[in-house]
């Protein structure tokens, strides 16, 4: 079990997993947006998407939950 | 002269302007967003007026929002500043098709300037050298392979409408180079809502060096010396000083000459940049692109002619002459060094959006800070990372440096990380100390 965690405050331009995916580590689970850079967030381990905790168009605050991995 | 004007931007571009605006008794009126209420140009310009929620599309790229802005407070001009709309020829055309007077060149020549592909070609006629290059769009992957192999690899793939590093990557082979075009085409999509893309050759080991221009309002053309860029991060700048220690007078004279002849090309009128390539060790250069608008380190050149530029482009788009004999040479004296100090860790250069707590800008002689931000302000993910400019001049370089050390260590700011710890690396790093750096000098830090 895997928490997948914002490192600051951004924007989420682009899920690109659902829950129940299955995913390698190094996949890119959700691309960031802030202060016009792109920062895709990757899975640390392999697993099961178990929760997906943002939506496109969301702003996530530094160290808010994104997803977990099982 | 107009009488009010309405700065199109926000932070610390937008505190810079209303500082010249306020000096020549013209009205400055700002707007900002929800997430801009609290910034200081907010308080120190003559009127102030919200244009939207946070995100950049509903508020400042938001052009009819602006323009009603414009109407409603009974504004006589419009500025930019830089990036947002500065560079969009629709929105220069809709300021002066209302009335106003926009602080800009031409919308022509913003049309001809910001397609780089055009530019190119349009600089090529005038007898600006370019790099090898295509010169048509390119329509796909296995077309760029095809056109890479006529230019000769290293290939620097590029949106056409692009700008601030944005999409663009060097390739080294083929197949870097399909991966390369097909991230360049999504973002160029994405942020300049045009996927053409062009190639040109990449120079590892050069130096990026510009040259500031004017249009005068009776069509002279004329440059006011240059400013070396080459300190990149992500092909973005975060250091920039003049003169540039990598160019001979010879060629610092050729490329004034090519700056202007640009300029001229295009019926150039207000403040513009030429941005070059030079090839330091062969003393030769290349066009890269036009900025046509007032750029973000055109302190330095302020501090080495004392020319108020924003008071330039107030003068020339209002039809008057500029403060200063333009037909007597400039002659920039002493040197400065610009510090671009980010919002982001100073290892990874990875955004640090936060509240500032504390915000102590450096002083002293020499010493020029442009800042955006105060203590209690905070920075947000929606737009770039600059907190503030750190200038120092010199009367030699060594002196300016000297300057920009004492006054990174007494700049202080806490709540979002920030590059100054880098900065304070950069100028004890023996390249950079040496002068003789290039775009690669950043890499090398990080990789040491």
């Amino acid at each position: 079990m895997a928490e997948v965690r914002a490192e600051m405050v951004a924007n989420v331009w682009k899920v690109l997993v659902s829950e129940g995916d299955q995913v390698d580590e190094g996949d890119t689970l959700v691309i960031l947006e802030s202060m016009k850079m792109e920062i895709p967030i990757l899975a640390e381990e392999s697993g099961t998407v178990t929760k997906l905790h943002v939506a496109e168009g969301d702003v996530v605050q530094e160290d808010e939950l994104i997803a977990e991995i099982g | 002269m107009f009488d009010s004007v309405l700065i199109a931007n926000r932070g610390e571009i937008a505190r810079r302007i209303i500082r010249t605006a306020r000096r020549m008794g013209v009205r400055a009126i700002a707007v900002y967003s929800d997430a801009d209420e609290g910034l200081p140009y907010v308080g120190e310009a003559d009127e102030a007026v919200r244009i939207g929620p946070a995100a950049p599309a509903q508020s400042y790229l938001d052009a009819a929002a602006l323009l009603e802005v414009a109407r409603k407070t009974g504004a006589a001009a419009v500025h930019p500043g830089y990036g947002f709309l500065a560079e969009n020829a629709g929105f220069a055309r809709a300021v002066i098709d209302a009335g106003l007077i926009w602080i800009g060149p031409d919308p022509e020549a913003i049309v001809q300037m910001g397609d780089k592909i055009r530019a190119r070609n349009l600089m090529a006629a005038a007898g600006v050298p370019v790099a090898p290059g295509t010169a048509d769009p390119v329509p796909d992957a296995e077309a760029a392979v095809l056109a890479a192999e006529r230019i000769g690899y290293p290939v620097m793939v590029k949106a056409a409408a692009g700008g601030g590093g944005i999409g663009m990557s060097a390739a080294h082979d083929a197949d870097a180079l399909r991966k390369a075009f097909e991230t360049a085409r999504t973002r160029a999509e994405r942020f300049f809502g045009s996927p053409e893309i062009l190639l040109e050759r990449y120079l590892p080991r050069a130096r990026h060096v510009e040259v500031q221009i004017l249009g005068l309002a009776d069509g002279r053309v004329i440059a006011l010396g240059e400013r070396d860029c080459s300190v990149q991060r992500r092909h973005q700048k975060v250091a920039e000083e003049t003169p540039s220690p990598g160019i001979s007078a010879q060629l610092r004279a050729q490329m004034l000459d090519a700056a202007v002849r640009a300029g001229e090309a295009v019926g150039y009128l207000g403040a513009g940049t030429v941005e070059c390539l030079v090839d330091a060790e062969a003393q030769t250069f290349v066009f890269l692109e036009m900025n046509t608008r007032l750029q973000v380190e055109h302190p330095v050149t302020e501090l080495v002619t004392g020319i108020d530029l924003v008071e330039q482009q107030f003068l020339i788009a209002s039809g008057e002459p500029v403060s200063f004999d333009p037909a007597a040479p400039v002659r920039p004296a002493g040197h400065a060094i610009e510090l671009r100090v980010y919002a982001e860790d100073p290892k990874r250069f990875l955004p640090s959006p936060g509240a500032i707590t504390v915000w102590q800008e450096p002083s002293g002689p020499g010493v020029r800070v442009d800042s955006g931000y105060a203590a209690g302000t905070t920075v947000t993910p929606f737009y770039d990372p600059l907190l503030a400019k750190l200038c120092a001049y010199g009367a030699t370089r060594d002196e300016a440096l000297a300057r920009a050390r004492l006054a990174v260590a007494d700049f202080v700011v806490t709540g979002p990380k920030t590059n100054l710890p880098f900065h304070a690396e950069l100028l004890a790093n023996a390249e950079f100390v040496s002068g003789n750096y290039d775009t690669g000098l950043v890499g090398r830090m990080r990789q040491a």
